[in-house]
């Protein structure tokens, strides 16, 4: 049996103190590091469990915006009725995921961190080589199974996707996380891993999440997050798109929009291209279809994936088109 | 706290056969009371954990165990290096070979994920860990991934399945229309809720397995044959079982691996097996493609039917996944050609999977029907009446029952197929496009004897004992029904034991054969048992029945009394005390008079030697279904959902049709995975099944399932069975795939002949 201690962190300055040891893990939810420690990919000496830190788990809504604690579970966020108002695809990003089991267990800051679903990532016995896991070792699933792998933001290193919902929809409104000592941008937050797969985030040992902060808009209020896939539930995204949007006066002619995509990038990806394009002009159903292509720029495919540069633009578009009052 | 109001189990009526009772031990499974057999408390236990090959082709060369086995808790670590000592056990039929040794743990490697070794430790997590310690070094040679590997080539033509009459080829070459099309389907999975594995304990030379299982005197005897003991010697029991879907038929590597390790180390040993590895410990669904022409007159009346199959199987046995095992028998053809290969791949044996042949073999043939439809523009409802098959054009026999045409008739009448608009994609909602289709589905009756032992208590509560097993689809239920009936007791007089090797032999729970045995054996049993009672009555010297001067009385509602209504009645508990009885019990079996010796019995409880197939006597015996489906298509992103369905089955007089009914919608329900998401992703380097776990290999849930109408349209049929019922376990999934592809083309336009329909194909 492989041992690992297991600590109750007596407060956050003991919890993030804790994780400045090497192969030490904080646990939240429990739902990423349990199932990643059963495939054989993490293998702690220290666990830190966070769960009962106190004041960690409020979610405030105010004039400003919405802050919510790390600890706050998925379902207890996806059921607040302030963040239904203030950003529905904050909440539909998260209704949509997993299974209602796994939403009450889960976290806001673990979800954050959860991991590629990558086949050949979760297969260390069978797959050594993985650059994620173990640097310059080189990556199985090119020339395998590529079906679920990334278009976006991938390199000859590593086509592993980012495959939370939630941080799709942070990524459009410009959430920021509270690290404590500093704040940083959800957007910067991750990293896309095209040349150090094994670096995903920019959280440092002794770093935690604490909160996740976004500012109310009028975009956030006019939002959406419309997710893709092959199974009616509990099935991550073949694609997904987070998508606000804010009208001039005229009500027809784009203030603000924001995109995001899921499913096809190494990270939450934002996608400027598509908003640029689209800012200032009237909103039209040929204008959303075209520029929503422009969000495929650079994708690349390893053939099993093609289909998804072909159908994510179309979410895409159809998200905008239903904020809109168009689909 | 709440308490639930206890769920009725019907009338009094529903007692007897054809009564919808609720399942007996439903309650105890849903509040977890059902002990598993993984479950059975067994002291002092160590656990085994199993390592498989990664690689598909190739030798293990060596095994460096001295670090694993040096870690904390390890007890024994078992490789290609140990000689287990075992010998080859019989094959389905019983044939066994002579002084053949039987290697569980090979050293030549076929497939990726085949058992190679064993590490067993005084906890389950010791073991894992250890494993990582194992150096194991392969000779790896180069393999063949799958069916579509180019290296796979045609594979060979399996002579026993080719079959003809007429002039196909001319009769094609002459047809007005003709449509050709190949279909595939991928390898699936049978994703039983409940994994394998097994706990082996070992008192001497006596082996006691807690296995799940499917046929226990067939899995005890296998254990037996493995080492070398009397028959006898070896108990396996399967009280409950958690799905098996034809996977838990036979022991397998890892049960000789377990008992092995238990032998060895003197003590109980537990092995589950992980759920990546359920995908290769045993073979789920070949992988199949098939080539059909058909060829019709102008008007529809269907000239020839010419089909070409292939299934991949693994490189050591040829298991052939029957493309054309549906395809003579759905439609009236007077010109027919079929042949059928293997193509061996680097893969574990393939095994029979819920509808085995006739599953994918209904695909090829119901979604070529709907092509030929479509090109003559007719209702493919009008092209599958206008060519009913009035008999068997393959054996030329009679049917003994076939109701399609009322299940085609009747189901179109439920789901509103007149309503129709027949042209692809002129049916939709704003950027849904809705589709129906139809696929028809069909089963063998095959029928294999069975016996069973009714034991009548002084207290009056009886027992039917059979080694038969419950997995779900009723047989503890229907048995109390089927002595209830024949007997005169109320069901809730009445236990049933099933699952245990030592009580009396049954047919496999498999090919949807057992119902149709075991009610027939446990009413003759019941029979004889009322019978006996009867005369014990009339001639025990203290009955009060001795002297009313009646030749026989009647049994009814646990009474017994004067069929006359002069004279006693009393309870069986009063009878048995009054007579001085303990106990009465009753043995019968329902072989043939010639065939009651030890050997005969034996072979039939444990080998396919006595099973029936569906035309070996003066009929030609099937179970049939018509299923409606309508899909939803999403026109930009090609996901489809299936919104409604109704499925109409003729599968003789139903014994339960409240359980027969749950059968059917789960046949149906793994029919829209199969159609909608189940493949095995294989990677084409080194042959490995990718998505190997319950994440990634995708099954329905309950959002993916609409309200799903069953109706039955059977009458009983009694050459099928001795009451009436023909099978209905397998046939529920069969023409499924077929009818939601065919509403996806009349949705779209576009035909996808390769299973599943997933979103990429669509868009
Ligand atoms: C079968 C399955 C299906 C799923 N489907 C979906 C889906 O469709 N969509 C989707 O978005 N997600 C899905 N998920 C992922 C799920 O949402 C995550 O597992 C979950 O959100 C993780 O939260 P947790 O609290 O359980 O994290 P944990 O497992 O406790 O932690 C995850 C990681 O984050 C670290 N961590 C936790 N909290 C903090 C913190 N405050 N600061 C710093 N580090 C921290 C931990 O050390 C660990 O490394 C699925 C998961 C499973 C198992
Ligand atoms: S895609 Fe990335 S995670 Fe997957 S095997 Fe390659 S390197 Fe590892």
């Amino acid at each position: 049996m492989r041992d690992f201690s297991y600590s109750r962190a007596g407060s956050l300055d003991e919890a993030r103190q804790a994780t400045l040891a090497p192969g030490a893990l904080l646990l939240a939810g429990g739902t990423t590091l349990l199932d990643l420690a059963k495939c054989g990919v993490t293998e702690p000496e220290t666990v830190i469990d966070i769960t009962h830190l106190a004041g960690l788990d409020a979610i405030t809504v105010d004039e400003e915006g919405i802050a919510i604690g790390a600890l706050a579970r998925m379902s207890a966020v996806a059921d607040h009725p302030g963040v239904q108002a203030a950003l529905p695809a904050v909440t539909q990003s998260l209704s949509l995921a997993a299974s209602a089991q796994l939403r009450n267990m889960a976290t806001i800051g673990g979800n954050l961190l959860q991991r590629t679903r990558c086949s050949y990532f979760r297969d260390p016995a069978t797959f050594p080589a993985c650059n994620k896991r173990n640097p310059g070792s080189g990556c199985s699933a090119i020339g395998g199974v590529t079906r679920n792998h990334a278009v976006l933001g991938t390199s000859e290193q590593c086509i592993a996707s980012y495959p939370g919902d939630m941080a799709i929809a942070l990524v459009a409104f410009d959430a920021v996380l509270d690290l404590g000592t500093r704040q940083v941008p959800v957007e910067d937050f991750f990293l896309s891993y095209a040349d150090a797969p094994e670096e995903e985030t920019v959280l440092k040992p002794g770093e935690m999440i604490l909160a996740v902060k976004l500012r109310n808009s009028a975009a956030g209020m006019r939002s959406t997050y419309l997710k893709v896939r092959d199974r009616q539930s509990y099935e991550f995204a073949a694609a997904s798109a987070a998508v606000g949007l804010e009208f001039e006066d005229d009500g027809r002619t784009v203030k603000d929009i924001r995109v995001a995509l899921g499913g096809v990038a190494s990270k939450p990806w934002r996608a400027r291209a598509v908003e640029q394009a689209l800012v200032g002009k009237p909103l039209e159903a040929d204008t959303v279809a075209w520029a929503a292509r422009l969000a495929m720029d650079g994708a690349v495919s390893y053939s099993d994936n093609l289909y998804k540069i072909e159908l994510a633009p179309r979410v895409v578009t159809r998200a905008i088109l239903t904020v809109g009052g168009l689909a | 706290m709440t308490i639930m109001e206890p769920r009725k189990h019907g009338s009094a009526a529903d007692g007897f056969v054809g009564g919808r009772l609720s399942r007996f031990e439903g309650q105890m499974k849903v509040t977890g009371a059902a002990t598993y057999a993984l479950e059975y408390p067994v002291e002092n236990l160590a656990h085994a954990v199993l390592v498989q090959s990664t690689i598909a082709s190739g030798r293990v060369v060596s095994v460096d165990k001295a670090e694993a086995q040096a870690a904390p808790g390890v007890l024994l670590v078992l490789t290609p290096e140990d000689d287990l000592g075992l010998m080859t056990k019989s094959d389905w039929f019983g044939n066994r070979p002579d002084n053949e040794p039987y290697a569980p743990l090979p050293r030549e490697i076929s497939y990726n994920g085949e058992t190679i070794a064993a590490v067993i430790a005084e906890s389950r997590e010791q073991a894992v860990e250890a494993i990582k310690l194992l150096r194991i070094a392969y000779d790896e040679t180069p393999g063949v991934a799958d069916l579509h590997d180019p290296k796979a080539g045609d594979g060979k033509v399996m002579d026993n399945l080719s079959v003809s009459w007429g002039d196909a080829e001319a009769a094609l070459a002459a047809s007005a229309v003709t449509i050709e099309a190949e279909y595939q389907t991928p390898r699936e999975y049978h994703v039983a809720m409940e994994p394998h594995g097994l706990t082996a304990k070992w008192e001497g030379d006596q082996l006691t397995i807690w296995e799940p299982s499917q046929w226990t005197h067939a899995m005890a005897l296998n254990y037996a044959e493995w080492f070398g003991l009397p028959p006898d010697n070896v108990r396996l029991i399967s009280t409950f079982v958690g799905g098996g879907f034809g996977s838990k038929g036979a022991a397998l590597a890892y049960g000789a691996v377990a008992a092995s390790a238990a032998r060895k180390l003197g003590r109980p040993v537990k092995l589950a097996v992980t759920r990546p590895q359920n995908f290769t410990s045993y073979g789920g669904r070949a992988a199949t493609r098939q080539t059909i022409k058909l060829g019709a007159t102008k008007d529809g009346v269907l000239q020839a039917i010419v089909h070409r199959g292939a299934s991949e199987t693994s490189v050591t046995t040829d298991y052939p996944e029957q493309t054309g095992a549906a395809t003579p028998i759905l439609y009236k053809v007077e010109n027919y050609s079929s042949q059928s290969r293997v193509v061996p791949v680097n893969t574990v044996t393939p095994g029979a999977l819920r509808g085995p042949g006739k599953n994918p073999s209904a695909f090829g043939i119901e979604c070529a029907m709907d092509e030929l439809a479509n090109k003559l523009g007719m209702d493919p409802l009008e092209l599958r009446l206008k060519n009913y098959a009035d008999r068997d054009y393959q054996t030329g026999k009679p049917w003994s029952t076939r109701m399609l045409r009322e299940a085609l008739t009747q189901g179109a009448e439920a789901f509103g197929w007149s309503k129709r608009s027949h042209a692809p994609r002129s049916m939709r909602e704003g950027r849904q496009l809705i589709g129906w289709g139809i696929g028809c589905g069909t089963f063998p009756v095959i029928q294999a004897p069975s016996a069973a032992m009714i034991r009548i208590l002084a207290n009056g509560r009886v027992e039917v004992v059979s080694g038969a097993i419950d997995m779900g689809q009723g047989t503890y239920t229907i048995l109390a029904q089927t002595a209830s009936e024949a007997l005169g007791v109320p069901v809730d007089q009445i236990d049933v034991l099933l699952g245990d090797s030592r009580m009396p032999g049954s047919a496999i729970a498999g090919g949807s054969m057992l119902a149709g045995s075991i009610t027939g054996a446990v009413h003759k049993t019941a029979a004889a048992a009322r019978d006996e009672l009867i005369g014990l009555a009339l001639n025990a010297p203290n009955s009060p029945f001795r002297d009313t001067g009646a030749n026989t009385l009647s049994v009814a509602g646990g009474r017994i009394s004067v069929s006359s209504g002069n004279g006693p009645s009393m309870s069986l508990p009063e009878l048995m005390t009054a007579i001085g009885q303990s106990e009465l019990e009753v043995t019968r079996n329902t072989l043939p008079d010639d065939a009651q010796g030890a050997t005969d019995q034996n072979a039939a409880w444990t080998s396919m030697k006595r099973v029936q197939g569906p035309t070996m006597g003066e009929f030609s015996m099937h179970s049939w279904c018509a299923h409606f489906a309508e899909v939803r298509v999403d026109e930009d992103f090609g996901t489809v959902r299936v919104s409604r369905m109704v499925s109409a089955f003729d599968c003789g007089r139903l014994y339960n049709p409240k359980m027969v009914e749950s059968q059917w919608r789960g046949g149906i329900i793994m029919g829209i995975g199969q159609a909608l998401f189940e493949e095995g992703m294989v990677d084409g380097r080194n042959g490995r099944t990718v998505n190997n776990n319950v994440g990634d290999y995708l099954v329905p849930t309950n959002a993916d399932i609409p309200d799903l109408q069953v109706i039955s349209v059977g009458v009983p049929d009694l050459n099928a069975s001795a009451l009436g019922g023909k099978g209905v376990g397998e046939v529920g999934i069969v023409g499924v795939a077929p009818a939601i592809a065919n509403a996806v083309f009349h949705a779209t336009g576009k035909r996808v002949r390769d299973l599943p329909l997933t979103l990429d194909k669509l868009i």
